[in-house]
Formats: structure tokens, C-alpha cells, sequence
């Protein structure tokens, strides 16, 4: 094949064309990382014990106590857990995170165990005390280059499905059966509280 | 020879070359489209659009239809306001306030009256269309992009409230409600990002 200059020219420019088409695609938003941010948002109530524990036992305890702190102890859970996140990226300090964090295991279990009924109001404080210590440890777990707005909304929504599957689990609160398992649940977990502060505190 | 010369600096070029910090999708279907497809990545629009939503769902029909008629029209005035803003304006801080007080409107399940109800929705349809208007401007968009976001965001408040308005049942508002303080969590987080690490260069500041 006899090619003349023009067209071996044309033949080098041509994947430099490519390239050129190629290389910058336009960003979708200028924050990047949002698919990331979120799946890590997602992923991370899920991926430490501890979390997962308080999480499911608050639920578990609003299926005790029934209306209205079924779905009120939910609520605030994750408000509160921002607000201590939110404490963190400002760059405030919170005092004894890890001991918060498994101490919230083993009163929240131990709560589900006895079948606690306090009022209400002390019900919403306990819960959003300790919510705060596991929004200060893990609300800003952010991995680099990830959108923050995509990690909060993956880490509020895993926190809220969390308080669902207690909630799910609490059902079986409707039958005697069911109310020993669960008091056998949250022996279970301030059992496993009691293993998180012992080391926290090692 | 002067081919190849020439050729390097323009693979130089397209190796080296940042990327264009566009606003928009570019989905290849036009403006129109770019503009439903941004306002389907944008998450504060997005979680705006569903606080709206559950609020006049739990508002009741009367306080939807409300909804409706006034948050697109805003949307596209702010929109058209942003256009020509001759930079992008970020509002973090703001859109995360506006965020927090609109999830908490829902968690207490507020009963808002009609001219309230179009309050609020005027004052998000401004506040969100205006930074969408200045983000197109940003990125050399024109006014059909904004059509395009407006019309996404239409269907999308007359499809959820439609839905949250339906809802009857005692659960089924209840779990609205915890929505809304998902919404509020996620806006109080998006407070401590827009603040991140700024109290403790003020501490070292102090010191």
C-alpha cells in the first residue's frame, strides 16, 4: 500500500484526535466522588459491630415501649447522631467517644433485657446522649476525595434501616415467646457492650 | 516529519488536559435533557423536592395542590434570576439551614396554613432555582437547561406529593415523619461540613 505524506500525517494526528476527544469528559457536578461517597456512607453503620448493635437495640427497645416511642426514639436518633457529627467536623472534641459507644451497647441492651418503661422524655435522652457519641466517632469517617453530602445521606439512611430492623425484630414482642427472645436479645447485646468497653478501657 | 512536531504538544495536550468542571449532564439528548438529568444528581435539590413534598402530603390535597402551583413558578423565576449571575453561587450554608428547617417541618408534622405552605415553597423555589440559574450560567447554559430542571422538578413534586398526600394510614405518615428527621440529620451534618475543621484553625488562631 503506497501512502503519501498527507495521509501518514493524517494517520499520526488521528489518535492524538482520539485522545483529544477523549480525555476531558465533562464532569457531571463539579463535587465528585457522590456514587463513592454514598456507598461508603452506606457501607459504614454496617461494617462496625458496636454501631450496629446500639442501632438495632434502640429499636428493639421502642418495640417494647410501643407508641409513641416505637418511631419517636428513631427520630431523634439520628438527629442527634448528626449533631455529634456535626461537632466533629467543626473540629469540637466530645470526651471519651469510645467508652460512649459501647457503653451505649450495654445500657441499651441492658434496657431491652429488663423491659425498662421510663418516661418518655428520659427514653429521648438517653437515646440522643449516646447518639451523639456514635455521630462523633463515626459521622466523619469520610474517605478522601468522596462527596461529604453523599457519605451523610448513605450514613443517616444505613443508621435509619438499622433502627428498621430492630423495629422488625421488636414484632415479636406480640407474643410471650417472642418477648423472652427479645429480652434474651438485649442480655446478648450489653454482653457484647460490656466486651467493647472492657476495650475501650484496656 | 512537521506532523509529528506538530503532534506532540496536541497529545501533550489532550493528556494533560483538566477536566472541564461542566454543572451539567451532558446527556447528548440537548439542553432540555441535560437540565432533568442535573437535577437527578443534584442531592439538595433532590432532598429539597421530597421535603416538599412529604410536607404538603401531610398537609393534606388542599395544601399539595398549593405546592404545586407555586414552587415551579418560583423555581423558574429564581432560575431566571441566576441565569444572570455572572458567577456560580454556592450557598452550602444556606441550602443546609433551609434543608434542616424544612425535615423539621415534616418531623413535627407543623400544621401549616395555605398561604404558608406558599411561603415556603416560594421561598425554596427561589432559593434552589436561583443557584440551578447560576450554575447553568457557569456552565454556558441557557434558559432550556433551567426548563429542563424545572420540569424534572414539577413531575417529581406532583408524583411524591401525590404520594404523600394519598397516605392515609397512621404508619404511613409516621413514616414520613422519620423521612423528615432523616432530612434534618442530613442537614445538620451538611451545617458541620460546611464549617469542617474551621473551629480548630480558630482555636490555633487564638493561641
Amino acid at each position: 500500500m503506497v501512502t503519501s505524506p498527507v495521509s501518514r500525517g493524517a494517520l499520526t494526528l488521528l489518535p492524538c484526535l482520539a485522545v483529544l476527544a477523549w480525555a476531558s469528559p465533562a464532569l457531571g457536578h463539579v463535587e465528585g466522588g457522590q456514587a463513592a461517597g454514598l456507598l461508603s456512607g452506606l457501607s459504614h453503620p454496617v461494617s462496625g459491630f458496636d454501631h450496629i448493635l446500639a442501632m438495632v437495640a434502640v429499636g428493639l427497645w421502642g418495640a417494647q415501649l410501643g407508641a409513641p416511642a416505637l418511631w419517636l426514639l428513631p427520630v431523634a436518633f439520628p438527629m442527634a447522631m448528626a449533631f455529634g457529627g456535626m461537632l466533629a467536623l467543626v473540629g469540637l472534641p466530645l470526651p471519651g467517644v469510645e467508652v460512649g459507644i459501647a457503653a451505649s451497647a450495654v445500657v441499651l441492651g441492658a434496657m431491652v433485657l429488663s423491659e425498662a418503661r421510663p418516661r418518655l422524655s428520659i427514653a429521648l435522652v438517653l437515646v440522643g446522649a449516646f447518639a451523639l457519641f456514635h455521630g462523633h466517632a463515626h459521622g466523619t469517617e469520610l474517605p478522601g476525595g468522596q462527596s461529604g453530602l453523599a457519605y451523610s445521606i448513605g450514613f443517616v439512611v444505613a443508621t435509619g434501616c438499622l433502627h428498621g430492623v430492630g423495629i422488625a425484630i421488636g414484632l415479636l414482642h406480640r407474643w410471650p415467646r417472642g418477648r423472652t427472645a427479645l429480652r434474651l436479645a438485649g442480655g446478648l447485646i450489653a454482653a457484647s457492650g460490656l466486651l467493647f468497653l472492657w476495650r475501650a478501657l484496656s | 516529519m512537521k506532523v509529528r512536531i506538530l503532534a506532540l504538544p496536541v497529545l501533550g495536550v489532550g493528556v494533560l488536559a483538566s477536566p472541564a468542571q461542566a454543572h451539567l449532564v451532558t446527556t447528548g439528548l440537548g439542553p432540555f435533557y441535560d437540565g432533568i438529568g442535573h437535577l437527578a444528581v443534584s442531592p439538595t435539590d433532590l432532598l429539597a423536592l421530597v421535603a416538599l413534598a412529604l410536607l404538603a402530603g401531610l398537609g393534606g390535597p388542599s395544601r399539595g395542590r398549593t405546592m404545586v402551583a407555586t414552587l415551579p413558578a418560583t423555581w423558574l423565576v429564581g432560575g431566571l434570576v441566576g441565569l444572570l449571575a455572572t458567577a456560580e453561587i454556592l450557598l452550602p450554608l444556606v441550602i443546609a439551614i433551609a434543608l434542616l428547617c424544612l425535615g423539621v417541618l415534616v418531623v413535627v408534622d407543623a400544621p401549616v396554613s395555605r398561604s404558608m405552605t406558599m411561603l415556603v415553597a416560594a421561598a425554596a423555589g427561589l432559593l434552589f432555582g436561583g443557584m440551578n440559574g447560576s450554575a447553568l450560567a457557569a456552565a454556558g447554559s441557557g434558559p432550556l437547561g433551567l426548563v429542563g430542571i424545572v420540569a424534572g422538578a414539577t413531575v417529581g413534586l406532583f408524583l411524591l406529593s401525590a404520594v404523600a398526600a394519598s397516605a392515609r394510614a397512621p404508619w404511613q405518615r409516621i413514616a414520613m415523619r422519620v423521612a423528615g428527621s432523616w432530612i434534618a440529620a442530613i442537614a445538620i451534618l451538611m451545617v458541620g461540613w460546611s464549617f469542617a475543621g474551621q473551629l480548630g484553625l480558630l482555636l490555633q488562631a487564638g493561641q
